[in-house]
């Protein structure tokens, strides 16, 4: 009687938009590995040539790419779309499933208050049209890990059709340029996940587990080629694609065999086609030679799902019992393409800084209580988040949630910076300390480490003297006008001052002092002002200086006799050396 | 004690004139006596004993669960029940143990009902006579009454012996059977086509389809889900009635279950007068095929509701010729999809193959459905082939469309039930029974009785009289979808006027006991 030797689990859900080439008739391949309870959407591309493939040779046709892609998403939800077992990632195999998801017989699909939300939000913010009634379908096939033999879709009318999604792509030369692209969604629909495969070859067994909330995104990819202005090409469809990355090289790659394979004088197949990751190539999947029919059929179980909205809410209606599309409207949030453009206008960021933001999970959010808790700029905020944060983050391959610096902790850090408590470079300091979560406020590091910026002026001077004194061929390259020289100066009093004062400060100070400072010892300077009738004032000791000014006036080795006061002074007195210089 | 209704037993328990156990223990023992008929497909005695115990315990302190504690009721083998068997009187489920009990199971057990077993059927509960599962086919205790032995023996043509013994109708066959030959006071059913209402007219009982969304489907096995209801066997139209009353409403676990509250318990009250009736008399139900003795009763019925003052009309259902074909067509549809799960993977038979996973699929439904079963999912999955789904499925949905209207309309023109025949005949022979095949007895005994369930209307079968035979006659009341109420008192009404005599079986059990008395009852061992 059959004990279960293939393991089972529960369903996860998700969603899935897919996009399909418009118009196109469509029909999914046949099962393959890992796919989910969802809610699918497909989305029709907007057809310009998206990919000019190749450069069209002298006298040839150019060729236009035609893709479109089939998108499953998993719904954030406690529960399945049909079922209440939980939804969890990465649970135990099987530890999920109800008996309606081990597709025991007489168990009945209960469709899922959150599920639909969620559908119906989607389609808001992708600007489709919500169908008030939608309607369930079985697709019928057999595969182990469908234990039902039929997957409840919305194959006939599903809860949101024709949207569009417009977003921008930084493909301009200009920095900062971004480029508006449209995509077309044909439609979203609510999907039952399968359970997942995993094939055992050594044993040569098949282990399937119904848990179904493995990964939260697969895209399909139908791609084809066409000559511009001619009919549609041939289109393939390459399946179970998991990452962007994978995704577009998958498209790249079936483009260009597609187009070799038709100048060769080859056809291309409708087949269903995966993708090797290693090798970077799509590959036929030739297990599904006969042809699938997949037997639509309305799901008999589930009465045709109603929503509502204002207009048509029935009076005394049970809140529980409806859905109502204007309610959950008015709690859609902001919607990525608003805040981006909010986020320029608001802080003056870059486009592409905006997209940054908003790409990572939770990162607007930091940024914005940043912003809430700081008096720093808005600029400098978004620097210190996009640059330092986020480099930290990536490195450690944290999500914005785990990480050891909260926004205020990052914003006090950022108003000692402000108020010129520490140096730029003592706060990326603080901020390594900070990441050790040692639980230490960024004052209590800044104290330890004496990572103060100097306050004391005269105490500044000195320690930009003795630099001076201690270099005087980048003192002599300042004068010589190598304006980069100095920053090597202001390098140097930093790190004589252990990075605690302040640059701006250091700057100035040099500034002032360069510009009366010659460099040279008394005894030098004696010697200078006999030759040059007194016009130099400085009286710092530099040998080299000295000696090179020296050799200027007399053969080698012979003693100094006299020298005439041919020197330029400038106002001051100063004697202008520029033209000592080799 | 046996012979009383459920409402008789439910007083005598409360009175104390007999204790759960006791009348567990009698109804027991006659099961085994009547072993024969192969009524049960699994015999849950220490369930039964074990819930009888604690029934009794609650009538000792006085803490009874209400009508149904301590009643002996029977379940047809296609709804799940924990821990025990659930075969569906197929190879397919064969040792299947479901974890969960059906919603109506379990709202029986919360009444303190006690489950006496698990009752025979149609492989899937598809087929007219009870005749088509892996268990065998149910024998109809009328063969064996007084009334029919006598009228047999005046019969200088009839065999003697044995071997013409009756069908019980079906698919809910051996449900019928239980009840009818007194081993339990009800028993659930299932009403496909008709599947619950034909068994009871050809045993003599009450068959009752509740308005589809009324009852619980889950953990009932499906054959069409858009048209399964779960039915109920009594002798009586009060006894139905209470048992509806405890079934009835919303389940969370089955989305096609109407949320608006059942008035419960739902007691019928008792007719005083039928003059502000309108019977509606549906002039396609007249066929060719009906037999004379039928016809003739169903227009006695007619005269006697006109006679006590109601109004009688004859209305037209004009797409009733077109109903068998389109309820042929959906079914069919509708167990190719269901039956997709029976792969041998998770549970239930499997095949010895392990060539691939298609191999294993094909030998192990092969080897788990019967004809019948294959023979439907074969035309269901012809009829949803892309190619052929609008020209078949979606046609036959339109007709069903039309089919639904008719009954609309009918009520609409101010018909409050509708009356008709429950079958063509009384029970037939099971040899003469077999000559034709399941699809084309199906499509003879469903005739008046599947255009309901495309409507999804109540219905019920009311036993009337006995044919020349010495048999039990029954005629269906249709009513309007969720005026079930309705429709059982007017049912009861009508029960009152026709005095339909009891199944006379004493001498079966003295003729049976004897032979029967040393064997073994099959009882199922508990898998908690």
């Amino acid at each position: 009687m059959a004990a279960p030797v293939l393991r089972w689990g529960c369903r996860g859900r998700r969603w899935a938009l897919a996009c399909v080439d418009g118009g196109s008739c469509y029909r999914r391949g046949p099962p393959t590995g890992s796919t989910c309870d969802r809610i699918r959407g497909q989305s029709s591309v907007a057809q310009q040539p998206l990919h000019t493939a190749q450069k069209p040779r002298k006298g040839e046709h150019k060729w236009a790419a035609v893709v479109g892609l089939e998108i499953h998403a998993q719904i954030s939800s406690n529960s399945k779309l049909f079922s209440g077992s939980q939804v969890h990632f990465s649970a135990p195999p099987n530890s999920l499933v109800s008996f309606f998801d081990a597709s025991l017989p007489g168990t009945l699909p209960v469709l899922n208050r959150r599920c639909v939300e969620a559908a119906v939000m989607t389609g808001l913010a992708l600007n489709c049209h919500i169908n008030k009634k939608s309607l369930f379908d079985r697709k019928h096939y057999f595969y182990a890990d469908l234990p039902a033999g039929y997957q409840i879709t919305q194959q006939r009318l599903p809860i949101a059709v024709n949207g569009s999604l417009t977003y921008g792509i930084s493909a301009g030369k200009e920095r900062g340029q971004v480029i508006p692209k449209r995509v077309r969604v044909k439609q979203i629909q609510l999907e039952q996940d399968s359970g997942k495969s995993l094939h055992d070859d050594l044993r040569s067994q098949t282990l399937i587990d119904l848990n179904r909330a493995e990964g939260q995104l697969r895209v399909d990819a139908n791609i084809s080629v066409h000559h511009p202005g001619q009919p549609l090409g041939v289109r393939t469809e390459v399946k179970n694609l998991n990452s962007i990355r994978f995704l577009a090289k998958a498209i790249d790659y079936e483009i260009q065999r597609q187009i070799s394979e038709l100048e060769n004088g080859g056809e291309i197949l409708n087949e269903t086609r995966s993708f090797h990751e290693k090798l970077g190539c799509t590959v036929s999947m030739r297990d599904k030679e006969a042809k699938q029919d997949y037997r639509f059929m309305p799901e008999p179980n589930l009465p045709p799902l109603l929503l509502y909205d204002a207009t048509s809410l029935p009076t005394g209606a049970d809140p529980q019992q409806v859905i109502n599309i204007d309610q959950i409207r008015e709690t859609l949030p902001e919607l990525p393409s608003v805040t981006r453009e909010r986020l320029v206008q608001q802080y003056g960021m870059l486009p592409e800084h905006s997209f940054t933001l908003l790409n990572e999970v939770g990162l607007l959010e930091f940024f914005q209580n940043v912003i809430k808790e700081t008096r720093a700029e808005p600029k400098k905020v978004t620097s210190w988040v996009l640059n330092i944060f986020l480099g930290y983050l990536k490195q450690e391959n944290l999500a914005v949630s785990e990480s050891p610096v909260t926004p205020s902790v990052l914003a006090e850090l950022l108003d000692l910076l402000d108020s010129r408590t520490i140096s730029s470079s003592a706060a990326k300091q603080v901020f390594e300390e900070l990441w050790k979560r040692e639980g230490k406020t960024p004052g209590q590091i800044v104290s330890e480490k004496q990572l103060e910026l100097m306050q004391d002026r005269g105490a500044l001077e000195q320690f930009c003297y003795s630099v001076m004194k201690d270099h005087p061929q980048v003192v002599m390259d300042v004068k010589k006008g190598n304006s980069r020289a100095i920053n090597k100066l202001i390098g140097l009093v930093r790190k004589a001052t252990l990075n605690r004062a302040d640059p701006a400060m250091i700057k100035e100070i040099l500034e002032k002092q360069l510009s009366t400072f010659c460099g040279m010892c008394e005894e030098h300077a004696r010697l200078l002002h006999r030759y040059t009738h007194g016009s130099v004032i400085c009286s710092l000791p530099s040998h080299h200086l000295y000696l090179a000014f020296l050799s200027m006036l007399s053969p080698p080795n012979s003693p100094p006799t006299t020298v005439p006061p041919l020197f330029p002074t400038d106002r001051r007195g100063c004697v202008m050396f520029p033209s000592l210089c080799p | 004690m046996l012979g009383r209704t459920l409402r008789e037993a439910s007083a005598a328990l409360k009175q104390g004139q007999i204790t759960p156990t006791e009348l567990c223990q009698k109804c027991l023992s006659l099961i085994k006596k009547t072993k024969f008929l192969n009524a049960y497909i699994t015999v849950s005695e220490e369930v039964a004993l074990k819930q009888a115990e604690e029934s009794e315990k609650r009538y000792k302190n006085g803490q009874s669960l209400g009508d149904l504690d301590g009643i002996p009721i029977a379940v047809k083998d296609n709804f799940s029940t924990s821990g025990i068997e659930t075969t569906c009187a197929s190879n397919m489920l064969k040792g299947y143990v479901p974890p969960y009990n059906a919603t109506v199971v379990q709202k029986l057990l919360d009444q303190g009902a006690l489950l006496m077993g698990k009752t025979n059927l149609d492989e899937f509960a598809m087929g007219s006579g009870s005749t088509d599962g892996i268990f065998g086919p149910v024998k109809n205790p009328w063969s064996y009454s007084k009334q029919y032995r006598e009228k047999k023996k005046q019969n200088p043509h009839s065999k003697s012996g044995d071997s013409d013994w009756l069908i019980t109708g079906g698919s809910s066959g051996g449900s019928a059977a239980a009840v009818s030959a007194f081993t339990c006071y009800a028993a659930l059913g299932s009403d496909t086509g008709g599947s619950t209402r034909n068994p009871a007219a050809h045993c003599g009982l009450v068959g009752f389809k509740p308005s589809y969304g009324l009852v619980s489907r889950h953990g009932l096995i499906p054959l069409v889900n858009s048209m399964d209801v779960p039915g109920i066997l009594t002798r009586c139209v009060d006894d139905a009635a209470m048992v509806l009353g405890v079934l009835a409403g919303h389940d969370p676990k089955d989305s096609t279950t109407i949320r608006d509250p059942v008035n419960k318990p739902l007691v019928l009250s008792s007719l005083a007068d039928v003059s502000k009736l309108c019977i509606g008399i549906p002039k396609e139900y007249l066929v060719p095929e009906l037999s004379s003795e039928i016809q003739s009763l169903w227009s006695r019925a007619a005269d006697l509701f006109e006679s006590q003052g109601a109004k009688v009309i004859e209305v037209s259902l004009p797409h009733t010729s077109y109903s068998i074909v389109c309820y042929h067509v959906l079914c069919t549809s509708e167990v190719a999809s269901n039956m997709a799960r029976f792969d041998g993977l998770q549970y239930g038979h499997r095949c010895d193959i392990d060539v691939s996973t298609e191999a294993m699929y094909a030998a192990t439904r092969r080897e788990g459905f019967n004809d019948v079963v294959r023979g439907r999912i074969l035309s269901g999955n012809f009829f949803l082939l892309k190619e052929n789904y609008e020209n078949y499925f979606v046609k036959a949905q339109k007709v069903r469309r039309l089919i639904a209207n008719d009954f609309v309309n009918a009520f609409n023109s101010g018909v409050d039930v509708l009356l008709t025949p429950t079958t063509l005949s009384e029970a037939v022979p099971y040899l003469e029974f077999i000559k034709e095949d399941n699809r084309t007895r199906s499509a003879q005994d469903d005739i008046f009785t599947q255009a309901v369930n495309m409507a999804g209307l109540p219905a019920v079968s009311i036993p009337v009289a006995l044919s020349n035979q010495g048999l039990p006659i029954g005629l269906q009341f249709i009513g309007r979808a969720f005026d079930d109420q309705q429709l059982l008192t007017v049912a009861k009404w009508f029960e009152k006027q026709v005095q339909f005599p009891v199944i006379q079986l004493q001498e079966l059990m003295d003729d049976c006991s004897a032979i029967l008395e040393n064997e073994k009852i099959a009882s199922v061992s508990l898998k908690q």
